[in-house]
This record gives structure tokens, C-alpha cells and sequence, in this order.
């Protein structure tokens, strides 16, 4: 079990496509062997966005038991420009730039229970741990939850694994999840203590669960989760940046962060993840004309609502209803 | 009929170790709730405490932020350690619960926590998979605190590769070139024995040695049991090996001709030698083991007089082990070559082999004909 690693990257080879949900692509992607890949790790790939390249990172759904050939699956998102959309343009024998697999989002099977939770595509990141805890007879419970079964990859195969213990939650079949009684059944149970609960999915399935969390005064420590930094509260727009002691203004597209604007701009930032995790990139806020979309999980709540910070890796602005101008944002530098 | 392996394929000379097993990696008196302690297991340098409830704990040596060693750390709260260097807090399963200088705590951080079971007066790990580490595959050493049997031991850290040392206990015919003056006697390597692979996958090297004169350490030991024993004896070492890397020896001597070896072992004395050896990297290894008998279970002094002698019987194979891996490093090129006397220590090679080929880890062969492991 490694928790983190250097990025490794080498060549993958497409080796199979198939469509496994409306707006989901079931990819299959062979690279040099490197051990089986653990549930809850994932892949970096590098995909063209605009005129240049950047990383993207997918949870692996399957790996063969030497870990050569690794099974990602992509929800297209509409608004992409780079990402989702080339990586379902992909076709058996087609290659790209692929890491190892990384583990950001390891699973203890020390814990005497376990919930996994997926909100639509998140199910990429918990599918796997379902499988080990099933093949190491622990109790556990895999809650998906999503908007329609069209939108649901896996559910069918999931039913047949797992069981009574899937437990399925469809919007569209007026069965959505409550996360106030999920939570609260989790609280309830004589081993609450010892629950971990692994999410994945929309920031605001996983900022609910979260509170619903903290009022419980369930152990934070047992709540798990893994951010790839790219779900805020918004749909991502344009805005502008700024930087008034350097007179620097950017753009900063829909499809890019602060932290990439203003590189492009020329300023120089300090910054590591690129997930919003280990606050190295924040700036405090001078002015913000519209709202700010946290979308990383170094701040806390309470610092989020003081807005006097953002984290520039993966946090966004968007307009607010008024603001004639558009959205922009005035930074101050360290 | 399967392919036969190639030759020489399980004769490695530095050979790779399993991960997904049980290895001792303490005994139970040495971790403590009061203090952290390092050790290494299969190359995976371990911080090893009790919780508050006495639970044992084995978290990665290193912190997530900079590596810093956590053993080096406090013990702080009911189950966490404290990192030596900036403080991050770690639980008992490697979950990270306190960050300097921020309101939250990464997502990601957390060290390995690696399965442990506490048993036999051993503490056990799991260096590998820990959704395979099932508590029912530690092998059985209940002599080790059962109550029809007492004794105790001590650890060699052992200067080789663990694979020598399983050769040496599989094969007893050295007791006579190396034990001399205590267990060695000539009808060691006179005697025939007998070597099978079991149902239940372990292996069983079994020799009787008939009417024979008692070496010292045997003539001492039944005189403990019946003062006025003379004459002849007896003697008997059945070999169990259990993988990976355990083997209990089931040891006596009786006057001979007294039905020994049809099962009556009444009028003898009966000793198990309790061995559990745990790599530690390549060529280092941490010896376990323990000399337990099943009479005068209440003398301290007998108890104290065995693990002496023993003690001293394997300081003479720590010699020996220690200089047979310098000689192996000094001569790279050469290969090992087996006797008929190999057979246990070569299955016990074929076992491993099999449990590292499952783990995409066995040895291969280099083209100078020095065996090396994949990386894991």
C-alpha cells in the first residue's frame, strides 16, 4: 500500500472503447506493468486542451492483476473544451501520455465498518473498494446515487455483485438520497465510531454530507473523500483576475485556473497539488465582484465563508445576478 | 502434466520474500505502550506501540509530509504518534488527524497500517495486501504458550538472506560438522530420513537415529527428567515447515528399544525447537525462536539451562550462516548446486517460489546465472 507516488509517465495504448452510460466512456488503456492497481488509486493522463497540454486525473474502475491493463471510465462534462471531450475521441490502438496508478484515496480495511458513497460518475473511485471489501468479507454498504439509470454506468453489473448491500437512489425514480437519514443511520449504528465513510462525487453531495458529518460529531477523521479539484457549486464561466501591484489583469477561460492565467501572465506562484489540497497556492482576496466558488478542501468551512482567501489551483468566481460588469477578482501576492 | 520448472530456477541465491504472509516481527514483551520502537520487515520499516487498550500497532516508519522517521515520534492520546519533526498526528490505521498551521486536514495523508495479529507471544505483520491478511494463515506454534509446554528464547538478527537460514533448519545433518560438542554425533548423517510434502502444503523432514550413545546437551536433558538414566537412547528430529518461513522441530531422545519411535514416547524426554525467521531486507534477517519442553514444566532453571544451551548451539550457526553470505557475495558467479540431503530446504524453495510467481515477484534468472527478485 503506497499512499503517494512521483509521477511515472510512459505510453498507453488504447486497447478497448465502449459506452456504459448516457455521457460515459468505458476506456481500457494497457502500460507497462507495475503490480496490481489498489482501489481507490487513479491515473493522470495528458490531454491536448486549446494549444496546449494538461493533466487529467481518472479513478481506475479495474485493473488486471499485474496492473498493465487499467479500466478508466469519463463522463463527458458539456462545458469541456479539453479534457472529457478528447478522451471520448479515443479508439482502440490510439495512445497518450498515462502515469502509474496513483493512490490519493486508500482504503483501510482496518475500520470495522464501511460506507461507500457515489454521487453519478464518483462511482469510478468507490467500484473497486466494493470489490475488496467484498472479497475480504467486511461489512460494508455501497450507496450510489444518481440522476437517472441512463446516467448510472455499472449499475447493472454493481446489482449483480453486490447485492443487498448496493443500495440505489435515482432522482428521476423519486428515490433520491436523503443524506440527513443516510448520515444519521451511519450515527445510530452501535459502531458508528468505528464507520468510515468514503465519498465521491458532486461538491455539494459531498459539502452535505459533510455537515451532515460534523453535527453528527462523527469522527472527521472517518470521513474519506478524494477531490480532483475539478466540481465546485457553479458550472464554471469566465472571469477576470487581477493583480493590482503588479498591474496585471488575465482572463481566466472556463476552462483553466487562476493559477494557470496568471503563470501565463508572467507572475510566479508557489503551488504543489493542483487539487486544492495542500494550500501552498492561496491569495488573499482584495475584492471580488461576483462570488467565490471554493472548490478545494484545504480551507475550512468557517475560513470559506470568510472569503479572504482562495485557493488558486482550483477555486473559480462566477457572476452573481447584478453585477454588470462580470465576475473579476482582485488578488493580493504573499 | 505441467512444464517442469527449469533447473537451478529455485536455487536462488539471494531469494526474494513473499509480502502477502504473517512474520513475526516482535515479541509480545518488547512493544509497549509507553514508547515507539522501528523495526524492518520484508524492506518495510515499521513503527511498532500499543494502543491505550493494549492493541499492537504497526504504522510505515515515515511520516507522509517529509518521511521523517515516526518511531522516532511520542505516543500521544489513546491510539496516535506524534511525528518528531512537525507534529502531524497519525491513528492507530495511518489515518493523518492533525496538521500544523491549517484549520483542516488533507484528504490524502495517511502512512500504512499494517495488519497486525498478536499470537504465540509473538507480535505479526502483514507487509503486503492487507484485504488478504487472514489471521487463520499464521502458522501453528502453539507450544510456544500452551500450557502443557514451557521454555522460552531470544532473536538472532542474522547478518543473511532468510532463505539460508530455512536451509539450515531443514537440513540437520550439520549439527554434526557444527554442533559438535552439544547435539553432533555421527548417525546424523548416517541415518536415513524421510522428506514429504504434506496435504495441508507444509513439509516434514523426519530421522530416527537408533540405539545411539546421547550427545551432552540429550544426556543432560533426560537426566533432568529421570536422574538415574545410563545406556543408550533413541533419538528423534522431525522437521515441520509452514510457509513462509516457520519451522517447529520436534526433538527427543528415549532409552532405546523403549518404543519410541512406534509412538510410546513415555519413558523419554520431548522438546519442540520453535523457529520463525522474518526478513528484514536482502541479506539481514530477524531469527525468532525458543526452546519449549513438555516435562518439569515448573523448573525456571531448566528453562533458564535450555534457552542457555541453545542460545549457544545458534550462535555457532549465526557464525556459520554469517560467513557462508560472504562467501556468496564474494562470488557471484558461482551457483549453488544440491544434495540429496536439500530435499526439505528445497521445497520449502518451490513453496516460496510458488507464493512469490502469485505475487508476479519470483526469482529470475540473470544470464550470469545469479538469481535476483523483481522489485515488488
Amino acid at each position: 500500500m503506497t499512499t503517494s507516488a512521483q509521477p511515472d509517465w510512459s505510453t498507453g495504448r488504447v486497447l478497448a472503447t465502449a459506452p456504459v452510460a448516457a455521457d460515459v466512456q468505458r476506456i481500457t488503456i494497457q502500460r507497462p506493468a507495475r503490480g496490481r492497481a489498489a482501489p481507490g488509486s487513479h491515473l493522470d493522463v495528458r490531454v491536448p486542451v486549446g494549444d496546449t497540454t494538461d493533466v487529467r486525473s481518472y479513478s481506475i474502475v479495474e485493473s488486471d492483476d499485474d496492473g498493465s491493463q487499467l479500466t478508466i471510465s469519463v463522463l463527458r462534462v458539456p462545458q469541456s473544451r479539453g479534457g472529457s471531450a478528447f478522451m471520448h475521441t479515443l479508439v482502440p490502438g490510439d495512445e497518450l501520455p498515462v502515469t502509474q496508478p496513483l493512490q490519493n484515496f486508500p482504503l483501510s480495511v482496518a475500520a470495522a465498518r464501511h460506507v461507500l458513497l457515489a454521487g453519478g460518475i464518483g462511482i469510478t473511485a468507490v467500484a473497486a473498494m466494493a470489490q475488496a471489501l467484498r472479497r475480504a468479507g467486511d461489512d460494508y454498504t455501497l450507496v450510489y446515487a444518481g440522476r437517472s439509470r441512463e446516467r448510472m454506468a455499472y449499475l447493472d453489473e454493481l446489482a449483480g455483485l453486490h447485492g443487498d448491500r448496493l443500495v440505489v437512489h435515482i432522482d428521476a425514480e423519486q428515490t433520491p438520497l436523503d443524506v440527513a437519514e443516510l448520515v444519521g443511520s451511519i450515527g445510530r449504528h452501535p459502531r458508528s465510531g468505528a464507520t468510515e465513510l468514503y465519498m465521491c462525487g458532486p461538491i455539494r453531495l459531498m459539502d452535505a454530507v459533510r455537515r451532515a458529518w460534523e453535527s453528527a460529531a462523527l469522527p472527521l477523521v472517518n470521513l474519506r473523500y478524494e477531490t480532483f479539484g475539478s466540481s465546485g457549486w457553479f458550472q464554471p464561466e469566465e472571469f477576470v483576475v487581477t493583480i493590482p501591484e503588479r498591474a496585471v489583469e488575465a482572463t481566466v477561460r472556463s476552462d483553466e485556473t487562476i493559477l494557470g492565467a496568471l503563470t501565463r501572465a508572467g507572475i510566479d506562484l508557489m503551488y504543489d497539488c493542483r487539487k486544492g489540497e495542500c494550500g501552498l497556492c492561496l491569495l488573499d482576496v482584495e475584492a471580488v465582484d461576483g462570488a467565490l466558488d471554493h472548490r478545494d478542501v484545504f480551507l475550512s468551512t468557517t475560513q470559506k465563508a470568510d472569503g479572504r482567501t482562495i485557493s488558486t489551483c482550483v477555486s473559480r468566481v462566477v457572476a452573481r445576478e447584478g453585477s454588470p460588469n462580470g465576475p473579476r477578482v482582485s488578488l493580493t501576492l504573499p | 502434466m505441467a512444464d517442469l520448472m527449469p533447473s537451478g530456477k529455485v536455487t536462488a541465491k539471494i531469494f526474494p520474500h513473499p509480502l502477502n504472509a504473517w512474520y513475526a516481527v516482535a515479541w509480545d514483551h518488547e512493544v509497549t505502550g509507553k514508547a515507539l520502537m522501528s523495526r524492518t520487515v520484508a524492506g518495510r520499516p515499521m513503527a511498532l506501540y500499543r494502543t491505550r487498550d493494549g492493541r499492537p500497532v504497526a504504522l510505515a516508519d515515515a511520516c507522509w509530509h517529509r518521511l521523517a522517521p515516526l518511531s522516532m515520534g511520542k505516543l500521544v492520546g489513546d491510539d496516535e504518534v506524534q511525528c518528531p519533526y512537525h507534529g502531524l498526528r497519525y491513528n492507530s490505521a495511518g489515518r493523518c488527524t492533525a496538521m500544523p498551521a491549517q484549520e483542516t486536514v488533507n484528504p490524502s495523508a495517511m502512512v500504512p497500517s499494517y495488519p497486525t495479529v498478536e499470537r504465540y507471544r509473538y507480535v505479526w505483520v502483514w507487509p503486503g495486501d492487507s484485504t488478504l491478511a487472514d489471521p487463520d494463515l499464521i502458522p501453528d506454534m502453539h507450544q510456544m504458550d500452551h500450557p502443557e509446554w514451557a521454555g522460552d528464547g531470544l532473536t538472532i538478527h542474522a547478518p543473511c538472506n532468510y532463505q539460508l537460514i530455512l536451509d539450515n533448519l531443514m537440513d540437520l545433518t550439520h549439527e554434526e560438522f557444527v554442533h559438535g560438542s552439544s547435539i553432533g554425533q555421527e548417525e546424523l548423517s548416517e541415518s536415513e530420513f524421510r522428506t514429504r510434502l504434506e496435504s495441508d502444503g507444509s513439509v516434514t523432514v523426519e530421522r530416527w537415529m537408533l540405539d545411539v550413545e546421547p550427545p551432552p546437551f540429550w544426556r543432560k536433558n533426560i537426566r533432568d527428567r529421570f536422574p538415574d538414566f545410563e545406556g543408550r537412547v533413541d533419538r528423534w528430529q522431525i522437521i515441520h515447515y509452514y510457509a513462509p518461513s516457520t519451522i517447529c522441530i520436534d526433538v527427543g531422545v528415549a532409552p532405546a528399544g523403549t518404543g519410541a519411535p512406534e509412538g510410546d514416547r513415555s519413558h523419554g524426554v520431548n522438546g519442540y525447537v520453535m523457529n520463525t525467521i522474518t526478513p528484514e531486507t536482502d541479506r539481514t534477517s530477524h531469527y525468532f525462536w525458543a526452546f519449549m519442553r513438555n516435562y518439569r514444566l515448573d523448573s525456571q532453571l531448566i528453562t533458564t539451562q535450555l534457552r542457555e544451551s541453545v542460545r549457544n548451539v545458534f550462535a555457532e550457526d549465526e557464525a556459520m550462516l554469517a560467513a557462508q553470505q560472504a562467501a556468496i557475495d564474494a562470488n557471484p558467479d558461482h551457483e549453488f548446486y544440491s544434495l540429496n540431503i536439500d530435499a526439505g530446504g528445497m521445497w520449502v524453495r518451490r513453496i516460496l517460489d510458488r507464493m512469490l510467481e502469485a505475487e508476479d515477484r519470483a526469482p529470475v534468472r540473470s544470464a550470469a546465472g545469479s538469481a535476483v527478485g523483481s522489485a515488488p
